[in-house]
């Protein structure tokens, strides 16, 4: 690490957009693990066009968040010169790959909420993230009906494919109440109508991850204890080993374009 | 890659201009939903198409290509059943 990390103000607009960027960039940069190491051709592919919608999403929430910030930074700094702390993203979305099935319900998870979400942001009064809404909410949309598909066949399939899946969910649930959270910065955002108020999507998602796992044989957990921090930039162990890989050019050779 | 209990389906994508769909390629997958999908993520990637057909493969009947001789020999020798074989008088114009 030889390139200072950047300082960014984070105002309550800034923090909002960087949020929603990190957690775009992070996932999608999860699935790009799987480029080339798939089980099948076919998910191959899948899995790497959601992580480049996902990437497409993160760049235009870090050219919005830059602009509002309104000083040097630009998209590629905030992606390549935070450090772990400065990263926003939920602890959901910088789990380890794991095994396909914890990959599909990481996905679906999100993916989930993320259909409500941007459906709900196009809304907003902010043009630019309604626009940005506007983009995603059909990125969005296919992903979760590509990994709805995935649970139900992985759940209901083997006696294998059930258990792994079942495990997925048991050790990812923990991370689903992030989510909805809200801390005051936001809660000023949402009152201007500039976001919404994620509680409000909660009963909806519920409804559709129940079904989905439902129709798949497998449970939810019981279990209503929820792990939360990667919002402020405390998050899992797991999320240094992403940026150390996803940072590494720029660190070494700053400002290096191709 | 793909299991051997993975079934193939092939792939028909039609155009944004087009009238039919045509064959563009195959692929594995474990029933028609899920093949429907991989196609789109496959073969549509450059906004190549608005609609999509997946056929299992096991549903087409193929002619045997060792019958080529029998099958397609015979239509080689009657050029008659080419318009342009015909001459079109200079009176009739375009048609």
């Amino acid at each position: 690490m030889t390139v200072a990390n950047i300082q960014v103000s984070e105002t309550p607009l800034v923090l909002y957009t960087l949020r929603r960027a990190d957690d775009a960039l992070i996932l999608g940069h999860r699935l790009s693990e799987w480029c080339g190491h798939a089980p099948m051709l076919e998910e191959d592919m899948a899995l790497s066009n959601i992580a480049l919608d996902l990437i497409g999403q993160a760049r235009e929430l870090y050219g919005y968040a830059a602009k509002a910030e309104g000083g040097d930074n630009d998209e590629d700094k905030l992606a390549y010169l935070r450090d772990v702390r400065q990263y926003r993203n939920l602890l959901l979305v910088e789990q380890p790959n794991g095994d396909f099935a914890q990959t599909l319900v990481r996905q679906f998870f999100y993916s989930a909420f993320a259909d409500l979400y941007w459906r709900a942001m196009m809304n907003s009064r902010d043009t630019t993230l309604a626009a940005i809404a506007a983009k995603s909410e059909k990125e969005s949309a296919y992903h979760l009906r590509h990994s709805s598909e995935w649970i139900i066949r992985l759940g209901d399939g083997t006696e294998e494919s059930h258990a792994r899946a079942q495990g997925a969910i048991d050790q990812l649930w923990a991370f689903t109440g992030e989510m909805f959270a809200v801390d005051d910065s936001e809660r000023g955002l949402i009152d201007a109508g500039i976001a919404i108020d994620p509680a409000t999507l909660r009963d909806r998602w519920m409804k559709t991850v129940a079904s989905v796992v439902t129709e798949a044989t497998l449970a939810l957990p019981q279990n209503n204890w929820m792990q939360q921090g990667g919002r402020f930039g405390r998050h899992s162990e797991h999320l240094g080993h992403l940026l150390s890989e996803l940072q590494s050019m720029q660190r070494t050779f700053p400002g290096q374009t191709w | 890659m793909a299991t051997p209990n993975t079934p193939l389906w092939e792939v028909f994508i039609r155009s944004r201009n087009g009238l039919a769909h045509k064959h563009v390629g195959s692929l594995h997958a474990s029933d028609a939903t899920m093949a429907l999908q991989a196609a789109r993520d496959i073969y549509t990637r450059r906004g190549e198409g608005l609609s999509i057909w997946v056929v299992p493969s096991t549903a087409i009947t193929a002619s045997d290509p060792a019958e080529k001789g029998m099958m397609f020999e015979p239509a080689e020798s009657k050029i008659y059943r080419h318009p342009t074989f015909y001459d079109v008088p200079e009176e009739v114009g375009h048609m």
